[in-house]
Parts: C-alpha cells; structure tokens; sequence
C-alpha cells in the first residue's frame, strides 16, 4: 500500500510536466490544426528563464576590502550581488534564493512573445499546408531554438535549486499514519503538482467561462462554421498559440529544480508529450491531462524495484508500449472525439 | 432474384435511426434509381453496399454472396465498382495512368508486388487502358495532369476507370451533382450509351429528376429511412405518396 | 539497357560516374592551396555520402512515393548496425555476412514495425514509427545493453564492438583483423599523385559505392514499376484505391519494408567503416536528419535523396571544420570592426554550430523550396529555357517583320 502511494506520488511531477506541454500541443492541434514539433523547445526556453533569473540576481559587482586579505596576501575581493546592495542583504539573499518562483515574471511575457512571433511569422503560413510540413517546418525550429540555448549557455545540465524553505522532504506516510520515512516526498514536488493544478485549472475556466474560450471550443469542434460566423479567428489563434507557448514556459520554469535544465530537455519531453496527446485522444484537453498524469504514474511505478527484477528495462518502454497498443485499440485514443486529426 | 438483394436493412446512429427495415432488388440489366428527399438515408444504404458501413441487422447479398463485413476492395473486386459524388480520381497521375490502375487491378487482383518490371511493358494494360480513353473520347488528354482536368472530364475519367474493370454492378451517388446543365446532359448521354452498349446493371442515387426521369427504368423512394414505393418511372411520377413526400417538397 | 528507358539509362549512367569518379571530383583543389580545405575526398566522408546517400534512396521509396513520414527510420539504420558487427564478433570481420544479415534483421524488423504503424496513417503514423524509434533507442541503450548481463545484444553506452574474445568462427589468420572484403581491408588505400593534386581510391568507398549504384537502380526500376505508380496512387488518393478493388496496406508495408531494408543496409555499411555500433544512431535526431536529406534534395524525384545527403554530410563536414582562425583569414580583407563583427555572426553558424545552420536550412527548404533542390533546379531550368526560347522567339519575329 504504502509503495503504491509513493509511486503514485513519484508520478505526480513528472505527469504534470507531461499534462502540461500535452494541454498546449492540444490547444493548438484543436484550434489552429497546427502539429507543433517545436512545443518541446518551448518548455526549454521556460527552463532557461529559470536560469536566466537566477544569473540576473546573481549579478554581482567587485569591491576591494582592504582590511583583509587573501590566501595569496593581496587584498581581497568581495564579490556582493546587485540585488543585496540594492534592496539591502536580507531582501537581496531571499530574491537570490526565490529566483525559481520569480522566473514566472519573467517567463510569461517572453513566452508570450516568442508564442507571438512564432505563429505570426511562421506558424500562419502553414495552417494550409499539409501535416508533413508542419511537422518538418517546427522540427527545424525547434533544432534552430535548441541550438541557440546550447550556444549561450552550454552543453551541460545547469542546476538550479529551488527556495531553501521547500528543499527538504516531507514525510507524506506519517500523515496518513504509515511508518515514519516510508514515504517522503520533496517539498518542491508537491509545489510543482499544485502550481500545475492551478494552471490546468486556470486553462479550463479560461476557456470555458469566457466568451474568448467559449469561440475557442466552438472553433475546436467545427473550424469551419466559426469561421463563417464571422468571428475573427486569426487573431484568436495568435492569442491562443502565445497561451500554449506560456503554458509550456510556465511549466519549464518551475521543473527547473526538478531537472536540471539541459538544452536538449524539450527534445526529450516532446517525444513523451506527443505520446500523451495521442493516448489522451487527439483534440481532447481533459484526455492530454488524464494521459498525462496517467502515464507519469506509470513510468513511475515501472521504475520500482520489485518490477524491473521481472522485467528489466520496462521503465524505459513502458509509455511507448502503452501508447502503441491504446492507438492500435482504441484508435483516436482515451477520450478523443470522431473527426479530428483525420484524413 | 436481382443482382443484388438488401433485405431488412437497419442501420442506426446513436438515437437517429438512418435505416429501418430497407428492402431492395435490383434486377440485372437494368438501370434502378433511388430517390428520396435529404436525408432520407439514401448515402447510409449505399455507404452499406459498398462496404463503408456495416448495418446493424439484415442482409446485403450480391449476385447470391453476402457483402457484409468485406471491406471496400474486396466488394469491388466482386464487381461493385463506385463513383462518388465529387469525382474521386488520382489528382497527381496523369489521365492515362488514373486508366491503368483499374486496369491492374482488375488483371492482378488486390494486390501484386510487381516492383522490378517496367510499366512500359505492361502492352495488354496499356491496350486496355488507351481502349478505354477512347470510348470516353480523352484519348487527347492522356499525358494531361488528372487534377488540372475540369469537373465533368474528372467525372467522365472516373466513370471510364470503373468502366475498365467491367464492373456487374456500378453504383452512382449523385453523378451530376454541382454540374452545369451541359455537364449534366453529357452524362446523361454518356451513361445512356453505356446502359446500351455494355452488360452492366446501374444503380443510381440521384438528386435531379431530369437525370432520374431520362435514365431509371426502375425508381425506388426513400423517406425517412425506408423504401416508400417502388415502380416504373411514369407510375412514380403520378404516385400521391411521392408528390406528397418528395416532389411535394420540392414544388 | 538493363530495362531502363533512355533518360533513366542517362540518368543512372550519371550517377555511376559521380560515384565512380568521386575520388577526382571532390577534389578539385590541390594540396596546401587554401582551398583544400573545401576537398571531400576522403575515403571517411565519401563512404558517408555513398551510405546517406542509400539511407535517403530508401526513405524516399516510403515517404517520396506514399507520402507516409516516418520518424523512425533511425531504428533500422541501427539494428542493421548492430546486425553487422555481431556478425564481425561471430564469424569474421568478412563483411559479406554482415552486410546480408543487417538487410535481413532490418527487413524484420521493419515488418513488425510496419504491420503495426501502417494500421494508421498521417501524424498518428509519424508518432508511432517515432515511438518505436525511441523504444528501439531506449532498448538499445540501456536495457539490452547492461554488460553485466547475460543477454547483452549492444553493448549500451560503450557501444558493440568485436573483443579478442570473441569467437570469429571463420576468421582466417591470412585475414586483417579489421573488416574486410575476402582479405581486402576496408580501409586499405590507393593514393594517386598528380602534380599537386592527391587522390585517394579506398576499398570502403569502393565498396559503397557499388551498393549505391544498385541500390539506386532498383529504386530506379521501383519508380518505373506498376508497383511504383500503386505507391504514388496511394499518396494521391487512398480512398479511390479502395474503391478499385486494391488493398493498399500490403503496398504501404511493401514500400516500408523496403526502405527499412535500405536502412538496414546503410546501418550495415556504417559498421564495415568502422566496427563499433552505438545506440546514438538510433536516436530520433538521426530519423530526422535521413528526412531532412530526402525533402531537400526533393522527395519523390530520383536523384533529389542522393543529392540531399550529398549535400547535407558535405557541409556538415566543411561547416564543422570552420573555426574562428578560420574565418579570420576570410574575412581579414574587412576593416578591423567589421571583420569582428562579420565574424561573431558567421561563427553561430559554423564548427560547434552546423546544427543551428541544419536547422534554419529545414526551415527555409520546407517553406520555401518545398519540392527540394532538384525540382527547385528544374524549375530554375525551365525558366531560363523558357525564357531563352521565348528571346529566340521574339528574334524571328523581329527578323520577319521587316522581310513582309
């Protein structure tokens, strides 16, 4: 029992990330019937916000304290970041330390501007062509993009941690009156899961109690009839591309605790993402959530001992598995809807 | 017994009841038109002919052997062959290779991994295939581009490649649907000559009552999901059931 | 000749000369000019072009002709790979055995993948062939690959290679101890001095480059065959295919089949070059490129997949070998800020950067030249003969004029 609840939990992070991206990739299948292989740099570039924030308030300047000095003997050098001098070295250290959760500031306005330009200067121009090239147009820009973030901030993974108040563990199995340290569970994690909860849900009343998201679910059932209703589509559907690609920041920002962000972490997360939106159901949003959370649980409890002793290596396949009998199956996936994504 | 029998016929979506209780006979040679106001149900019965649909209950027999769980290809290699309401021919080929492919399917079946002969060679399918654009008088636009071809050439390509594979039975839905009165009355021609130059049994799904009226010898009606009445043309004409559900409608 | 029209004949008589005479063509240059640095001639990078170049024929067999994209082509290029060095550990470093057996695995493996993923088409179709790759890449990488392990088929991250251990049944001691073909190694080179120029005939190449001659004559002999045009039927219209009595599933897998074949015999090839196989070559990166060569040198033509890889494995050589002195001897002519600021832009694109350059390249083919380099030269060709013949045209009728 209490193995189950651990996995289920160890699952919960990582199925958020996955629900995440695949919420966005679904968005805009479902409205522009765009294939957006260059999702997955999206969420990159959201964990490289995080990084970006933590080298901003990390910026420091250089005095010279002449009272002490070095191992050498010169005097030393005091190296004081901007953000402590500025707002004095209590605000400053917690700025440094909470530059994780901070990254959100920065992350929605460039996501929302890298989303912008992306459908208005490239995206637009596909909504015609056939699937093939879309998928080959943002294969390439996500190679572009990957490239870009390897160039200006190296190859390697770039640890970023998370607030000191939130690095410690929490015994989750002692609350519900398990054994002390049976199940533990980082704080951050547990963070992560509701700041996707939160998301998630700020997505789904979005588009169901405004007007803007009643044309969007309208749109994603019949294109067609919305168009011819009058409805100034393309302008939605910029604002909806710039809400995926923020969606998919937001998600990367805050997994950069998780994982350190590495440049080619969006290459790898889209492959799974896809995976998700398909075993959800193509066009479905609460089908891309529920596969998601879905499948990260899955991967977790493939990952336990007592399983791969039996089958050895099954984490590493077991989504690829999953999603390849549920689409022999039950072809247009868990919840997915006739009509859409088909020829 | 006609060519092909449907018998108590049912075909259901969610709560909408398509087909109830359908009863047909086609008998060879003849020229049979199945009329009706929208939706009526006529796509549904032929989509269940031609294997798209499975019906829920009943039967589908052609020339004695049942229809029903053969996928598309397999009821056309039994001699159904289709054509669509908007001409389904192969865009990117040329005309002339649109007209082979039925060609080769008709000689080597399903399917056939002839990958290391040239198709230059193949002189009987080139034969045929050339034969066929000339009955359809296209022989001129052989090497022309299918796609770029205006919508009655499309139509009469399409006809000709069902044509070349000698069907028993050829199924039309909507043949001069979108067409211009020109148009229209080629086809008209056009399937009047092969009703009497070929051994072939036509079945017609058809919206204008010019077409039905110069080509059906047999008409039958569908309302609302099931045959309302069955007779020669002059007899559907007067029938107060027709006018009353059909014509009625339109006048 | 050889049941080839006369354009093919031309066609496949150019690509045995190109093939033929690569030694002399790629290097053009002579030694110790500052321009030898643009040669390809080496044996390494022309076996390259020759494998890519068949990887890419394959492709273009599945994706040219039925339009179904498959992202996962890598997987065959690696388990042909694979197949190959297993036979250099068990039998000898002959590479006939090998070779055969990375066609025959591949083809299997193919089959499998296929009966499975042509069930769908389009983008489910994409993302299936894509999660089979990445599973493949996974099982190669980790799972069968433990060394600890009794049932050890890759070697994982080291990579199979042949061990001294290892039993070679057939080795012969006359044989190298490196692949070779009857006692031919692979790597033995022919070096040819004239005047300033070098050039180098190696047995690899050789080798490869007779494969590439076949192997683009039976894709010629496919593209020509009514197996062939059922393959373009079935790109064009699948519904109409149905409805002519033809099953298009067994056409599909055929032409998956195939083309996994071809992968499997350019994964084959790569191991005679060097016997040690990595799991890299499965990873999806590797699936994407082989589609990158195809649509850019144009999917669906004959020659577009062996001009693509050529052009892609030739500039990603010479792009990666650029570096910052390089540049400043090329840009040297441009006063002192310019020169430096030419230069920081260049260098995004080159060494380190070829990828970033891969990239933009895909986004610029797939949006504007969507028929690839060798439509996009017919058309180029077109135009200037159109216009040539329209100006020869416009001539006669100035000369008439004046005669009426």
């Amino acid at each position: 029992m209490d193995a189950i609840i651990l996995q289920i939990l160890n699952g919960l992070d990582k199925g958020s990330a996955y629900a995440l991206i695949a919420l966005g990739l679904t968005l805009i299948f479902g409205t522009l019937g765009v294939v957006n292989f260059a999702h997955g740099a999206l969420f990159m570039i959201g964990a490289f916000c995080a990084v970006t924030m933590q080298r901003l308030l990390t910026l420091s300047f250089e005095t010279v304290d002449p009272t002490k000095t070095d191992f050498l003997g010169k005097p030393m050098k005091i190296k004081t970041h901007y953000v402590e001098a500025w707002f004095g070295p209590d605000v400053g250290a917690s700025l440094v330390d909470w530059a994780v959760p901070l990254s959100i500031l920065l992350a929605i306005p460039v996501m929302l501007i890298i989303g912008y330009v992306m459908e208005r200067g490239l995206i637009k121009h596909f909504y015609k062509r056939p699937h093939a090239d879309q998928i080959l147009v943002t294969f390439g820009l996500a190679i572009v993009l990957q490239e870009i973030v390897k160039h200006y901030y190296g190859a390697n993974p770039i640890p970023t941690g998370a607030p000191a108040a939130f690095r410690g563990s929490f015994d989750f199995g002692q609350l519900l009156g398990f054994d002390p340290n049976v199940i533990i569970y980082p704080y951050w994690r547990m963070v992560y899961f509701a700041f996707a909860a939160v998301i998630i849900g700020a997505v789904f009343a979005f588009l169901q109690f405004t007007t803007f998201g009643m044309v969007v679910r309208a749109g994603m059932a019949d294109r067609e009839t919305v168009g011819l209703l009058g409805i100034n589509i393309d302008r939605r559907f910029t604002i909806m591309f710039g809400l995926a690609a923020a969606v998919a920041g937001l998600a990367g920002a805050m997994y950069a605790p998780i994982n350190s962000p590495n440049y080619h972490m969006g290459m790898d997360f889209l492959v799974l993402s896809f995976v998700v939106v398909v075993v959800g159901g193509m066009g479905s949003l609460p089908g891309a959530v529920a596969a998601g959370f879905l499948l990260g649980i899955l991967e977790a409890f493939a990952s336990m001992n007592e399983i791969k002793s039996i089958l050895p290596g099954i984490d590493q396949i077991i989504i690829y598995l999953v999603a390849i009998i549920i689409l022999l199956t039950r072809p247009r996936g868990l919840l997915g809807r006739k009509g859409v994504m088909e020829e | 017994m006609g060519i092909l029998e449907v018998k108590n016929v049912n075909k259901r979506f969610g709560g909408l009841k398509a087909l109830s209780d359908v009863n047909l006979s086609i008998a060879e040679h003849s020229v049979h038109a199945i009329i009706g106001p929208n939706g009526a149900g006529k796509s549904t019965l032929l989509n269940c002919l031609v294997g798209k649909l499975i019906p829920d209950t009943g039967s589908v027999m052609f020339d004695g052997q049942s229809v029903l769980g053969r996928a598309p290809y397999e009821i056309n290699q039994m001699g159904i062959s289709r054509v669509f309401q908007t001409p389904e021919i192969f865009g990117d080929l040329t005309v002339m290779e649109n007209m082979m492919i039925p060609c080769f399917a008709k000689r080597d079946g399903a399917f056939e991994l002839n990958a290391l002969t040239s198709i230059v060679k193949q002189k009987d399918i080139i034969e045929r295939a050339e034969h066929m654009l000339e009955d359809m008088n296209m022989i001129d636009k052989r090497n022309m581009h299918a796609a770029s071809m205006s919508r009655g050439d499309k139509r009469r390509l399409e006809i000709g490649m069902c044509l070349s594979q000698e069907p028993r039975l050829l199924l039309l839905d909507e043949p001069t649907a979108g067409m211009a009165r020109a148009d229209t009355n080629n086809t008209i021609d056009l399937l009047k000559q092969i009703k009497d130059t070929r051994d072939i049994t036509i079945a017609i799904i058809e919206h204008d009552m010019h077409v039905v009226f110069s080509l059906a010898e047999r008409i039958t009606v569908l309302a609302q999901g099931s045959p309302l009445v069955e007779d020669t043309p002059e007899k559907i004409k007067g029938h107060p059931k027709v006018r009353e559900a059909y014509l009625g409608e339109s006048a | 000749m050889l049941g080839l029209d006369k354009k093919d004949t031309t066609l496949m008589l150019v690509v045995a000369a190109l093939a033929l005479l690569a030694p002399f063509i790629l290097n053009p240059f002579p030694e110790g000019s500052a321009m030898a640095q643009f040669n390809a001639g080496y044996p390494d990078l022309m076996q390259r072009f020759a494998i890519y170049g068949i990887l890419a024929i394959g492709f273009n067999i599945l994706f040219g002709l039925t339009g179904y994209l498959s992202f996962g082509h890598a997987a065959f290029l690696g388990v042909g790979s694979y197949s190959a060095v297993w036979m250099f550990k068990l039998l000898s470093y002959n590479v006939i055995p090998g070779i055969i057996l990375s066609v025959i695995v591949a083809g299997l493996f193919s089959v499998v993948i296929g009966f499975i993923s042509l069930r769908r088409s389009g983008i489910y179709f994409s993302i299936l062939t894509l999660a089979f790759a990445q599973m493949s890449y996974n099982l190669a990488y980790s799972v069968l690959g433990n060394p600890s392990s009794n049932f050890n088929l890759t070697n994982g991250e080291t990579g199979l290679q042949v061990y001294a251990s290892d039993p070679q049944i057939l080795a012969s001691a006359s044989a190298p101890e490196v692949p070779h073909l009857f006692g031919v190694a692979m790597r033995s080179s022919y070096q040819l001095e004239v005047g300033s120029w070098l050039f180098t005939f190696n047995a690899g190449y050789y080798l490869c480059a007779v494969i590439l001659m076949l192997s683009f004559y039976v894709s010629v002999r496919i593209f020509r065959s009514p197996f062939g045009m059922m393959l373009r039927a079935v790109k064009s219209n699948q519904q109409r295919m149905n409805y002519t009595g033809l099953h298009t599933r067994p056409y599909t897998l055929a032409a998956f089949v195939i083309s996994g074949m071809y992968a499997g015999l350019a994964g084959g090839l790569l191991s005679t070059m060097d016997p040690l196989a990595g799991a890299e070559r499965m990873q999806w990166t590797a699936s994407g490129e082989v589609v990158l060569m195809t649509i850019l040198g144009g999917a669906g033509t004959l020659l577009g997949p062996v001009v693509g890889a050529g052009f892609i494995k030739y500039f990603e050589n010479i792009f990666s070998k650029i570096n910052e002195g390089v540049l400043h001897q090329w840009f040297g002519f441009l006063p002192d800020g310019m020169e430096s600021a030419v230069i920081w832009v260049v260098e995004h694109f080159v060494g380190p950067g070829w990828h970033l350059t891969l990239g933009l390249l895909f986004m610029l083919v797939v949006t504007f030249l969507p028929g690839g380099l060798v439509q996009g030269g017919q058309h180029l060709w077109r135009l200037l003969a159109g216009k040539s013949r329209k100006e020869e045209h416009a001539k006669t009728e100035t000369q008439s004029t004046p005669a009426e």
